[in-house]
C-alpha cells in the first residue's frame, strides 16, 4: 500500500516539474494549449499527494510497522488521534504534509481563479510547480517518508509524550497552511514580475490567497502558544525561541502586506513595496523551515536536525529567494508608480504601519541570526533572549498600535488629523481613565502596566468608535443602524474585529505579565495557601492510569471566601514505552484569569507545589482568534470573489468606501 | 498493582522533565534577595538546555548556577559582579541579554538604524509623492486600457488588460 | 511636453534608485553564506571561555578510600598535562576511557581527573573495573569546581601547558581523530617550547 504511495510522490514530482516548465514557455509563446496545462497539472498534482498522503495516513492509523516512519513515531498503544497526528509529528511526514497544502493552494488557485488572464495563471501556477519540485525531490531523495523496514517491527519506538497534545496536534497543520499558503503570494509576485506589470487587480487577485494564509498563520502561531503555556510547566507563552521567531517573521511580514496589498488595490501604488513583501514573507517561510530541520540554531522546538538536510534546504532557498530576488532587482525599477497621496492620508497610515511591521521584523531577524553571524566572522558565541527583543521589538510597535485607530479613520488621499484625533477623543478618554485607574489601584509601580492597558483600551475603543461612526450609532435611530451595518462591505466590519481583537492581545498580554501571582512552596496534604484572594487547599496526590501512561494526580480544592470555586488537578505522567515522564499543569479558565497549578516532586513528608495567578491571560489566545475571525470575515467579502460580475453590488460598495 | 508500583518506582527515578525551574528549597529566606535573585535567573541561559533560562530549567546545572547566584547575593555581590563571575567561565553565552560591547553594537544599533533608513526611504517616497500631489493621475485607468486594446484590436487573452466582466 | 518631462523625470527616480532594488538580494547573499557556514559546526558546542587564560584555583580531596592525593591547582605546571572531566553515570565517558587509557600509557601523557558529581563506591567500582589511567584525581562532588572550569557537561577534557594555562578544550567524549589531530599534535608543541 505504502509503494502507492511513494509511486503516487514521485508521480507527483514528475507532474510538478511538467507543470513548472511547460506553462511558463506556453506563457511567453501565447500557446493556448500549454498554458491550459497548468491548472490541470496542478489539480493532478493536488489527487497525487491526497493519495500519497492517505496512503501514510492509513499505514499510521493501522499501525503498519514495517513502514519505517510509522515504527519510528508510532506505537500500538498510543490513542487514535495521536496517531493521526504523528503522521506530521515528524521530519519526513512533516514534509508530505507541507507538499500536500502546496498543491492544495495551487489546486485552488487552478479552481477559483478562473477570471484571471490565462498567462498569469499560467505563470502562477507554474512557480507553484517548481517549488513543488524543489520540495517533492528533497523528500524523495533525503527524507522518504514511504520507506519500508526490513525485516518488519514488532512494535514502534513511540511519539514523544510531549507532542501527544490536542493543540499540539492541530499546530503544524495550521502553521503550514499558513507558511506554505504564502507561496501563493510569492508565485503571483513572480508571476506580475515575469509579466512586467502590476495594476490594482493584481492584488484584487491576491488578496484572499494572503488572507487566507494570514488567517492560518495567525491561529498557528496562537495555537502554539496556547501549547507551550499550558504544556510546558512554568506558564510562558513565548519565548522568543529561533524556532517560534522563524514563525513570527513571515506573519510580521504578512501582515504588512495584507496591508500594503489594500493600498495597491485602492490607489494603484506601493507596487515594487508589495511585491518585495509578498516575496520576502514565503522567503521568511522557507528560511523558517530551512532553521527547524537543519540544526543550525539550538532551539527547544527543532526536528532532529541534519546538516545533510540542511544543505538541500538551503539550496533550495538559495535557488527560490535568490532567483525572485535577482528577478525583482531587474524587474521592478521598471515597474511605474502610481497616483500620489498626501503623507497624512490613509495611505500615509498604511506605509507607516509597513514601515514599523518591516523593521519590526528586520529586528526578530537581527536577534536571531546575529549570533550566527557573529560566530561566522570569527567573534564570541553569544546569546540573544527575551531581555534582548522585549527592549528593542516591544518599543517598535508601541507607536504602530498608537497608530492603529487613527489610520482606521483618516481618509484617502488626504486625511484631517485633527479631525481624526477629535473624533476619537472617546477613546483617548477612555486610555486616560483606564491609565489612572491603574495608577491608582497599583501605585507608582504599576506605570508600565497601565501604558500597556491604556494603548489596549485606546485600541479597542478607537476601533469600535470609527465602527459607530460608520454605521451612526446612537445618531440615528438603531434600526437604520442596523441597516448600515447589514450594507457595510464585509472588510470594514473585518478591519475592526482584527483590529479589536489586537487590542484584546496586548490586554492579556499586559495583565498576565504585570498582574501575574506566583507561590512556590512545599505542601503537605490538608494545607492551605492563600493566591491572589483565593484560598488553595491541598489534597493530596493519588496513583490514576491512562491509555499509555501511569501518572501520580494531585487534587487542590479552590476557595474564596469559603465559597467553592474550583477543584484543580496536575498530574505528573510517566510513559513507559517511551520512557519519558511529562508534568500536566492543572488550570482553570475563566474570562478573568487563569488559576495554573503544577505538581513538582516529593519532598519529605509533602510535594513542592507551583500556584500561578494568570490575570486575562485567555485574552493573548482569544483576541488572536478574534483577529482571525476579522480576516475570515474579510475573506467572505463577495468582492473577493474575482470574476463574479456584480453591478448591482457596486452602488452599495460605494457607499462605505474604507 | 505490582507493575503500577514498578513503573512509578521507575518514574520516580527517571530524570525526565517532570518540574520546571525553581525549587522551594534553593528559595532565600528574605524576599527582596530572592525577587533579586529571580530576576538574575531570568537572565542567565541555562547552557545544557536548548533555549531556557536557568530559572525555568531543570537541568542539574541550572540548579547549580542557582544556587551560586543565590550565595553571592547573599554574600553582598552585586548582579554585574555575578553575572562577570560566570561570563569569565562561561562566555557572553550564558547571558540571555548580549552585552553591549563592539560585537554586538551591530545587534544593538541595529533596530534603530533599520528604523532610520526605513525612515528616511519612507520619507523620500512620501515627499516625492507630494511633488506630484497637485498633477492628474498619469495613467491609464483600467476602463481606458481596455477600451485601448479593443481600438488596437489587441487580443485580451494575450495581453495584460482585464476585461470589464472581471472588474466588478 | 508633459509627458516628456515626465518620462525624464521618472529616468532619474529609477537610475538613483537602482542599489535599492539591489539591496535585498545583498542581504539575502551575505544571509545565506552565514547559514552556509552555519551549517558546518555543530551549534551545541560552547567554545570555552578560559582557553589562553590560567587554570582556575580549586583544591580537590581525593576519591574516598582511593589515593590520598586528592587533585589542586599545584598539580599543574611544570610541563604540558590533561584534565579529564568524567563521571560513572556518564555513558560517552565509558567510550572515551580507552582513548583516555591510551594516551596516559602509551604515549606517555600526564592525564589528571576531576571526578564530577559522582557517588565514591560509583566511581571506584568504575575504576576498579575499567582501570584508572589518571595521575591525580579529584573528587567534585558538589560540581562547583567543575563551573570554575566552566564545564557544562561530561566528559570534557582540556590541555593545560607548562606555564598552567588552559590552551584547549574538548567539549564531548575524545574520538580517535580529535587526539590525532589537534591533542597530539598539540601537546608535541607544548613540550618544544
Amino acid at each position: 500500500m505504502i509503494e502507492y504511495g511513494h509511486f503516487a510522490l514521485a508521480l507527483a514530482l514528475a507532474t510538478a516539474l511538467v507543470q513548472g516548465v511547460v506553462p511558463l514557455w506556453g506563457a511567453a509563446r501565447r500557446d493556448r494549449a500549454a498554458m491550459a496545462l497548468a491548472p490541470q497539472a496542478a489539480v493532478a498534482q493536488f489527487l497525487l499527494l491526497t493519495f500519497a498522503f492517505a496512503t501514510l495516513i492509513h499505514a499510521h492509523l493501522t499501525d503498519d510497522f514495517s513502514v519505517r516512519n510509522v515504527f519510528e513515531n508510532s506505537h500500538s498503544t498510543k490513542p487514535l488521534i495521536y496517531k493521526f497526528a504523528g503522521v506530521w509529528g515528524n521530519h519526513e511526514g512533516s514534509l508530505v504534509l507541507w507538499v500536500w497544502i502546496l498543491a492544495l493552494f495551487g489546486a485552488g488557485v487552478a479552481v477559483f481563479a478562473r477570471e484571471l488572464p490565462a498567462t498569469f495563471t499560467a505563470r502562477v501556477l507554474a512557480i507553484q510547480g517548481l517549488i513543488g519540485v524543489g520540495f517533492l525531490s528533497f523528500m524523495l531523495f533525503t527524507s522518504n517518508a514511504f520507506e519500508r523496514l526490513d525485516p518488519p517491527a514488532a512494535d514502534g519506538r513511540g511519539l514523544n509524550p510531549i507532542l501527544q497534545d490536542p493543540g499540539l496536534a492541530m499546530h503544524p497543520p495550521m502553521l503550514y497552511l499558513g507558511y506554505v499558503g504564502f507561496s501563493t503570494a510569492y508565485s503571483f509576485a513572480m508571476a506580475a514580475l515575469i509579466e512586467g506589470r502590476v495594476d490594482p487587480s493584481w492584488a484584487r487577485w491576491l488578496r484572499p490567497w494572503v488572507l487566507a494564509a494570514w488567517i492560518a498563520l495567525t491561529l498557528g502561531i496562537a495555537l502554539g502558544s496556547w501549547w507551550a503555556y499550558y504544556e510546558l510547566g512554568w506558564g510562558g507563552w513565548w519565548f522568543w525561541d529561533p524556532v517560534e521567531n522563524a514563525s513570527f517573521m513571515p506573519w510580521l511580514a504578512g501582515t504588512a502586506l495584507l496591508h500594503s496589498a489594500i493600498v495597491l488595490e485602492k490607489r494603484n501604488t506601493l507596487k515594487n513595496w508589495t511585491i518585495l513583501l509578498a516575496i520576502l514573507t514565503f522567503a521568511l517561510s522557507l528560511l523558517g523551515t530551512f532553521l527547524v530541520r537543519s540544526g543550525v540554531l539550538t532551539s527547544v522546538h527543532a526536528f532532529a536536525s541534519d546538516p545533510a538536510r540542511g544543505i538541500y534546504i538551503l539550496a533550495l532557498l538559495t535557488v527560490a529567494v535568490g532567483g525572485s530576488l535577482l528577478l525583482y532587482a531587474w524587474r521592478a525599477p521598471q515597474m511605474q508608480s502610481g497616483p500620489v497621496f498626501a503623507p497624512i492620508s490613509r495611505e500615509g497610515a498604511l506605509v507607516f504601519n509597513n514601515l514599523l511591521l518591516a523593521v519590526a521584523c528586520g529586528t526578530v531577524f537581527l536577534g536571531t541570526l546575529y549570533p550566527l553571524g557573529l560566530e561566522a566572522l570569527g567573534g564570541p558565541k553569544i546569546s540573544v533572549g527575551p531581555p534582548y527583543f522585549d527592549r528593542t521589538f516591544v518599543p517598535l510597535m508601541i507607536p504602530l498600535l498608537i497608530a492603529v485607530p487613527i489610520g482606521a479613520m483618516l481618509a484617502w488621499k488626504r486625511g484631517d488629523l485633527p479631525g481624526v484625533l477629535a473624533r476619537l477623543k472617546l477613546a483617548l478618554a477612555a486610555a486616560a481613565a483606564t491609565l489612572a485607574l491603574t495608577l491608582a489601584l497599583g501605585g507608582a509601580r504599576a506605570l508600565l502596566a497601565g501604558f500597556g492597558f491604556a494603548l489596549a483600551i485606546w485600541i479597542v475603543v478607537g476601533s469600535l468608535v470609527e465602527y459607530a461612526e460608520r454605521i451612526a450609532f446612537l445618531r440615528v435611530p438603531l434600526i437604520r443602524s442596523w441597516q448600515r451595518l447589514r450594507g457595510l462591505p464585509r472588510a470594514a466590519t473585518a478591519m475592526t474585529l482584527a483590529h479589536v481583537g489586537l487590542g484584546l492581545m496586548v490586554l492579556g498580554m499586559t495583565a498576565s505579565s504585570a498582574g501575574r501571582v506566583e507561590r512556590i512552596l512545599v505542601m503537605r496534604p490538608g494545607e492551605t495557601v492563600a493566591l491572589a484572594g483565593y484560598e488553595v487547599r491541598f489534597d493530596g496526590v493519588r496513583k490514576v492510569r491512562g491509555p499509555n501512561y501511569v501518572a501520580e494526580r494531585a487534587d487542590f480544592t479552590v476557595t474564596r471566601e469559603e465559597r467553592p470555586v474550583t477543584v484543580i488537578h496536575s498530574e505528573r505522567r510517566f510513559f513507559p514505552v517511551e520512557q519519558r515522564a511529562t508534568t500536566e499543569a492543572g488550570i482553570a479558565t475563566n474570562l478573568l484569569r487563569d488559576l495554573y497549578f503544577v505538581l513538582g516532586e516529593r519532598s519529605g513528608d509533602g510535594w513542592t507545589v507551583r500556584l500561578y495567578y494568570n490575570p486575562l491571560v485567555v485574552w493573548i489566545w482569544g483576541g488572536a482568534v478574534v483577529m482571525a475571525l476579522g480576516g475570515l470575515v474579510s475573506l467572505t467579502d463577495r468582492r473577493l470573489r474575482v470574476g463574479v460580475p456584480r453591478p448591482a453590488a457596486r452602488g452599495v460598495a460605494l457607499e462605505g468606501a474604507d | 498493582m505490582r507493575t503500577l508500583l514498578v513503573l512509578l518506582l521507575l518514574f520516580l527515578l527517571s530524570a525526565g522533565p517532570a518540574i520546571a525551574g525553581v525549587k522551594p528549597e534553593e528559595m532565600l529566606d528574605d524576599p527582596v534577595l530572592e525577587a533579586r535573585a529571580r530576576a538574575l535567573g531570568q537572565q542567565l541561559r541555562c547552557l545544557v538546555c536548548q533555549n531556557q533560562s536557568i530559572d525555568d530549567s531543570d537541568a542539574p546545572l541550572a540548579a547549580d548556577l542557582r544556587r551560586i547566584v543565590r550565595e553571592q547575593l547573599v554574600a553582598g555581590k552585586s548582579e554585574e559582579e555575578i553575572k562577570a563571575y560566570l561570563v569569565a567561565r562561561y562566555g557572553d553565552f550564558i547571558l540571555l541579554e548580549p552585552p553591549v560591547k563592539p560585537a554586538t553594537w551591530g545587534l544593538w544599533v541595529g533596530p534603530f538604524l533599520l528604523l532610520g533608513l526605513g525612515g528616511v526611504l519612507a520619507f523620500i517616497y512620501l515627499r516625492r509623492s507630494r511633488r506630484g500631489a497637485t498633477t492628474e493621475d498619469s495613467e491609464l485607468s483600467e476602463e481606458e486600457r481596455s477600451r485601448l486594446a479593443a481600438l488596437l484590436g489587441e487580443d485580451p487573452d494575450g495581453a495584460h488588460v482585464p476585461t470589464s466582466s472581471s472588474s466588478p | 511636453m508633459a509627458a516628456e518631462r515626465e518620462e525624464l523625470q521618472s529616468h532619474e527616480r529609477r537610475r538613483g534608485a537602482v542599489w535599492l532594488y539591489l539591496l535585498p538580494i545583498a542581504i539575502f547573499a551575505v544571509v545565506a553564506l552565514a547559514l552556509a557556514w552555519g551549517l558546518s559546526r555543530d551549534a551545541s558546542v560552547l567554545p570555552s571561555a578560559l582557553l589562553d587564560k590560567p587554570a582556575p584555583e580549586f583544591e580537590l580531596p581525593p576519591i574516598p578510600g582511593r589515593d590520598d592525593h586528592g587533585f589542586s591547582r599545584r598539580d599543574l605546571g611544570g610541563r604540558p598535562m590533561l584534565v579529564n572531566v568524567w563521571a560513572s553515570w556518564c555513558v560517552p565517558c565509558r567510550a572515551e576511557h580507552p582513548l583516555v587509557t591510551r594516551l596516559a600509557k602509551e604515549e606517555g601523557v600526564t592525564v589528571h581527573g576531576i571526578n564530577y558529581k559522582d557517588a565514591p563506591e560509583d566511581a571506584r567500582a568504575w575504576l576498579d573495573r575499567l582501570g584508572d589511567p589518571y595521575t591525580y584525581i579529584g573528587s567534585d562532588r558538589d560540581g562547583r569546581v567543575a563551573i570554575e572550569w566552566g564545564v557544562y557537561g561530561v566528559p570534557e577534557t582540556f590541555v593545560v601547558d607548562a606555564r598552567g594555562v588552559i590552551v584547549f578544550k574538548q567539549v564531548g567524549q575524545l574520538t580517535p581523530r580529535v587526539i590525532e589531530e589537534k591533542i597530539l599534535p598539540l601537546l608535541r608543541e607544548l613540550e618544544r617550547r
